[in-house]
């Protein structure tokens, strides 16, 4: 440890920082050792400190294992080597002259611009409370005074004018400045973190105010951009499960020795088993049934889970997919097509297929006795339930002998609730009743989602 | 190997490759930590093309290792020559067997493979282990005392230790998750798609005859079109041989015919082609 410790000529305060950024970054769940830690700052030792993004790359390439921690490494990044401490030295900016410039740097694309106004921006409009120390600093604040997003028509009429004559990239130009507006809004956002930072701790903003990795959001608090995010991750997780289960298939296809058949064969070497004979077995493509509570707290979850399964229909001999809310609808067909637009599916759901009656909250227990009164056809012996929904039965009876009934036809039923255990049986979750008759898990992550899935599919 | 960041980037510009500062950084750390690059990233952004700039640059040999489902430890690491050690047996018939059992298992007899070729040796080596994901678990364990110490074990002979360090570059599209273990002992690169100005310099680069105006339009149509969702984002190959395509169409300038002619070379599904055409605004296909 001591031979390869922290460089020499730095101070101690960078091995103090290098270390806090590390602990930061476990407390998100990135795993890093002591042995990364450590060639971490051989890096900073063979990079330098003089210049930052350098530096971040090396890091970067030192303690991360994914790119999926990448967000996370990065705004964490930003707190413990900030570009720079305090306020910025000039005066106080005006709000109209601010958007003058910020509207120019749109224009031209200037990065380096585009930075220093977002630190302006932050110490301008951002700070709440008595001033000049101000209590704090909101990103939301100074974005909801500045309105950059305003500033679109006339950054495009502007970069139109110097143009000349409007070419095939003229159509993409809108699209562009966007982009660009919205790389404003993270430098922003950043710039009040690191404000924020310096009053209050950084350990303590790394900590909260860093968003979690994809992986780690709570079906149930996701935003709108992150659940796009996640949705875009389908795909590839889909493929990874589905290596998975190829993998368990071809263990189990091995099958256990048997006896009989290796006995019988051993009577041609004098009753000594010199070769085992495997049992066979019959390649049977299990069935999936998805029954998913739509409704508007769920939804998110539902959605997601639905076209995690339809990406991989082609592991299974069969995959229909219900939904309900207080009325059960089959829309297998709905998914299939809605692989190419997924953004729509609940959306299309609730227009197309019947899961509401006469009023719009879930009623488990309704919903599930129509499901096993009308559709009981569709869940055989070789059948395995999925039950998508957080049991929240909005005080309604929640039909246990409905559940009874599937568990004893399905070869499996298993239940998984985005909502975290503790909260399960609290106000009016029916949880832990459903529970004792299948059983149930608890599924608030991406993360607790794939290894669950990759799990319990029947193989 | 290089003495800085900007050597990297330099010499490597040299040697036909762009890179990115993130790039740069992870090559110099990897050479100055002796430690193995893994570099992971969508299809077509120049992983293996690295590699391969690299052992130019340093004037090393490159050894591939190209990894597929079944690969295993005789195609990868060494393998006794049977053949050969039974030829011996028989051409030494007046010989104890003694001599001759301790004569056959020796480094005469023994086939190297990629990734006992990598660390044997004194000449300077770049070490391509291509595609890593597409290899079984099993084969990951064999890569950790290699990547690990740079060594081999072969019972027979004993441990064969590397006297110069290949540098090893491991690449993986992410189709399986690797193993903790094995991440652990590489440095992690994640190269994506370039920002505009760098894929600007590269597509001049490889078409060099390409007018200025042209590349500029082409990769900002590429940059929307990866901001639009597709199942599979053009990558910079993709803008390479657009930009080829333009050249040998001898369109000058982007029109709407041309591109929607020409759309089937950036994008490889015919979903993304409409999806592509209906935000573009071109008519219909």
């Amino acid at each position: 440890m001591n031979a390869a410790g922290p460089p020499a000529a730095a101070p101690s305060d960078l091995t103090a920082r290098l270390t806090g950024l590390v602990d930061a970054l476990r407390a998100h769940g990135v795993r890093v050792g002591t042995g990364e830690t450590v060639d971490a700052a051989r890096a900073v030792e063979a990079l330098g400190l003089g210049d930052r993004e350098v530096l971040r790359e090396g890091l970067a390439a030192t303690l991360l294992h994914t790119t999926g921690q990448r967000p996370v490494f990065d705004a964490v990044f930003d707190l413990y080597f900030p570009r720079r401490v305090g306020a910025p030295d000039t005066g106080p900016a005006d709000r109209e002259e601010l958007r003058e410039r910020l509207a120019a740097a749109l224009a031209d694309d200037d990065a380096a611009l585009m930075a220093r106004l977002a630190v302006e921006a932050v110490d301008g409009f951002g700070g709440y409370g008595s001033s000049p120390a101000s209590d704090g600093w909101s990103s939301y604040q100074a974005l909801e005074r500045l309105r950059p997003q305003t500033l679109l028509a006339r950054v495009r009429d502007e970069v139109r004018a110097r143009g000349g004559a409007p070419g095939f990239g003229d159509r993409l130009l809108e699209d562009e400045i966007r982009r660009r507006i919205e790389g404003f809004r993270r430098l922003v956002a950043a710039e009040a973190r690191r404000r924020v930072a310096e009053r209050r701790g950084r350990d303590e903003v790394a900590r909260r105010a860093v968003a979690p990795s994809a992986d780690r959001v709570d079906f149930l608090f996701a935003g709108r951009d992150r659940l796009a995010e996640l949705r875009r991750t389908v795909q590839p997780l889909a493929r990874k499960l589905a290596t998975r289960l190829a993998a368990r298939r071809r263990r189990a296809a091995r099958g256990s020795i048997d006896l009989r058949r290796t006995l019988r064969g051993s009577l041609s070497t004098g009753g000594v088993p010199m070769r085992p004979v495997l049992r066979r077995r019959r390649p049977a493509r299990p069935e999936l049934v998805l029954l998913c509570d739509v409704s508007g707290s769920v939804s998110g979850f539902s959605d997601f889970t639905m076209l995690l399964v339809q990406a991989l229909h082609d592991q299974f001999g069969k995959v229909r997919v219900f939904a309900f809310v207080n009325r059960v609808d089959e829309v297998t067909g709905l998914l299939v097509r809605g692989a190419a637009d997924p953004e729509g599916l609940s959306a299309r759901i609730r227009d197309e297929a019947v899961v509401t009656g006469w009023h719009g909250s879930s009623d488990y227990g309704t919903a599930l006795g129509e499901f096993a009164e009308r559709c009981a056809g569709a869940v055989g012996p070789r059948t395995t339930v999925f039950v998508l929904g957080d049991a929240r039965t909005n005080m309604a009876d929640p039909n246990l002998p409905a559940v009874r009934e599937l568990a004893g036809r399905a070869r499996r039923v298993y239940w998984l609730n985005p909502e975290q255990r503790s909260r399960w049986g609290t106000g009016d979750s029916a949880a832990p009743e459903y529970a004792e008759l299948v059983e149930m898990h608890e599924c608030r992550t991406v993360r607790q989602l794939s290894a669950l899935v990759g799990r319990l599919l029947p193989v | 190997m290089f003495t800085s960041v900007d050597d990297v980037r330099a010499r490597l510009a040299g040697a036909g490759y762009l890179a990115s500062p993130a790039v740069a950084t992870a090559v110099f750390l990897a050479d100055r930590l002796g430690k193995p690059l893994l570099v992971e990233g969508p299809a077509g952004v120049g992983k293996t093309e690295l590699a391969k700039a690299v052992a130019q640059v340093a004037g090393a040999r490159l050894v591939r290792l190209q990894c597929y489902e079944g690969i295993d430890e005789s195609r990868a690491l060494y393998e006794w020559n049977h053949a050969k050690q039974l030829l011996r047996i028989s051409a030494g018939r007046d010989e104890t067997w003694d001599e001759t059992r301790t004569d056959i298992f020796g480094e005469e007899f023994l086939l190297p493979r990629p990734l006992l070729t990598a660390i044997r040796g004194d000449d300077p080596k770049v070490l391509l282990i291509d595609e890593t994901d597409k290899a079984d678990v099993e084969v990951e364990g064999l890569l950790l005392e290699v990547l690990g110490d740079f060594q081999v074990t072969v019972p027979e002979l004993g441990t064969i230790t590397a006297t110069r360090r290949p540098f090893a570059v491991l690449t993986s599209n992410a189709t399986r998750e690797l193993s903790e273990a094995l991440r652990r002992r590489c440095l992690f690169l994640h190269i994506g798609f370039p920002d505009a100005e760098l894929e600007r310099r590269i597509v001049r680069l490889k078409v060099p005859e390409i007018d200025a105006a042209l590349a500029e339009s082409v990769v900002r149509v590429v940059g929307a079109l990866r901001a639009m969702d597709l199942r599979k984002a053009p990558s910079v190959a993709e803008t390479v041989d657009w930009a080829r395509t333009l050249l040998a169409l001898g369109a000058g300038t982007l029109d709407e015919s041309v591109v929607r002619d020409s759309l089937g070379v950036i994008l490889k599904h015919q979903d993304d082609v409409l999806k592509a055409a209906a935000k573009l605004d071109l008519d219909a296909l």
